[in-house]
């Protein structure tokens, strides 16, 4: 399972993000960090989730919560001319024609898509 | 409290998806054809590679190979026997390779230039989960399956098995013995990644060996 190295790789990614914002918000607290996790990305939620709590100890994203949003697998299917999604990971046909498919639109996506901070600029 | 949201659209795996670009390149610029090859533990990956770069070495090619380990340099030892230059990684308990690695395993190898070979095979570690994640700039991942791992296995690890551009089956000497059943293992791999190149072969007698390496000599010439 690689999903520790995985889960500090975002860590160091959103740290340097928050180290390139606007002096304002440079030191502000992070309280969401989301993904976006293709059904054939090979990590599965849950230990990303476990491992988050470790992997953000002592940085800015500590005690911020973690989302996966789980993309479903779309590919393009010649026979029909259009993208279709399918519905699991066990056989890449196109669920209207029943052809096979070969070429993936969406599925091995895994991205920061975005984070959630305290806005730095309040006044005390 | 009011927050602000933050765009990222950032991929997780963006260095090791970079250093494997400049890997690629590299690859390219030296005409090597270079090989990823993926399995579980215990599928003959090693068996396999030894009998090609063996071939290939007969046949005047020039071929090298890394081999993936969490420890040991046992692969390395046995592979060597071709006479072929190889050089080993220990992950140390890291369960796959990354471009990373291959990078500084390929800087500073004593007596072998991406331009003085032919091939590169990158034998991965023994997993089928966590390496089909690291791009290690291979033009071609090669998937493997033994006879006596079960036909479903495909269905088992299909992120593996997609994102392969070609399967070996492995041990087809001993098929009968096992019970394989080889119309469903090539039914579940064609499944899974429609219209995949398929070898059946066995390290032992050389069977399926002559269409595989066809299939790397075409793959030099880019028709592969």
């Amino acid at each position: 399972m690689h999903e520790l190295s995985i889960v500090s790789s975002i860590v160091e990614t959103v740290t340097e993000t928050l180290a390139g914002l606007p002096d304002a918000q440079k030191g502000a607290r992070v309280l969401e960090v989301r993904l976006r996790v293709g059904a054939l990305a090979s990590v599965i939620p849950e230990s990303l989730e476990f491992c988050w709590g470790i992997a953000s100890e002592g940085t800015p994203l500590e005690g911020s919560r973690l989302v996966v949003n789980l993309l479903t697998v779309v590919m393009h299917c010649e026979s029909c001319g259009q993208d279709v999604e399918l519905e699991g990971v066990q056989s890449f046909r196109c669920p209207r024609c029943g052809n096979p498919c070969s070429d993936m639109r969406q599925g091995r996506e895994l991205e920061i898509d975005s984070i959630e901070i305290e806005d730095g600029e309040e006044k005390q | 409290m009011t927050t602000r949201i933050v765009e990222l659209r950032r991929g997780i795996l963006k260095k090791n998806d970079e250093l494997a670009a400049g890997l690629r390149a590299s690859y390219t610029a030296a005409g090597v054809l270079v090989l990823n090859l993926v399995s579980s533990p215990g599928t003959g990956k090693t068996a396999f590679l030894e009998r090609t770069l063996k071939e290939l070495k007969a046949r005047g090619l020039r071929v090298a190979a890394l081999v993936g380990d969490l420890e040991t340099d046992n692969d390395a030892r046995r592979l060597a026997a071709s006479g072929a230059p190889v050089r080993q990684i220990n992950t140390h308990g890291i369960c796959h390779l990354d471009a990373e690695m291959i990078g500084k395993h390929l800087d500073g190898w004593e007596g072998v230039s991406l331009r003085g070979l032919d091939y590169l095979f990158i034998e991965n570690v023994g997993n089928l989960v966590c390496p089909s994640s690291y791009d290690l700039g291979e033009k071609i991942r090669v998937a493997l399956l033994s006879v006596t791992e079960g036909e479903d296995k495909p269905l088992k690890y299909p992120t593996l098995f997609n994102s392969a551009d070609a399967a070996v089956i492995t041990k087809m000497d001993i098929a009968e013995a096992c019970s394989f059943d080889r119309e469903l293992a090539l039914k579940n791999i064609n499944e899974i990644r429609p219209g995949i190149r398929i070898f059946e072969t066995s390290a032992k007698t050389g069977a399926g060996m002559e269409e595989w390496l066809a299939y790397l000599a075409e793959a030099r010439k880019g028709r592969g």
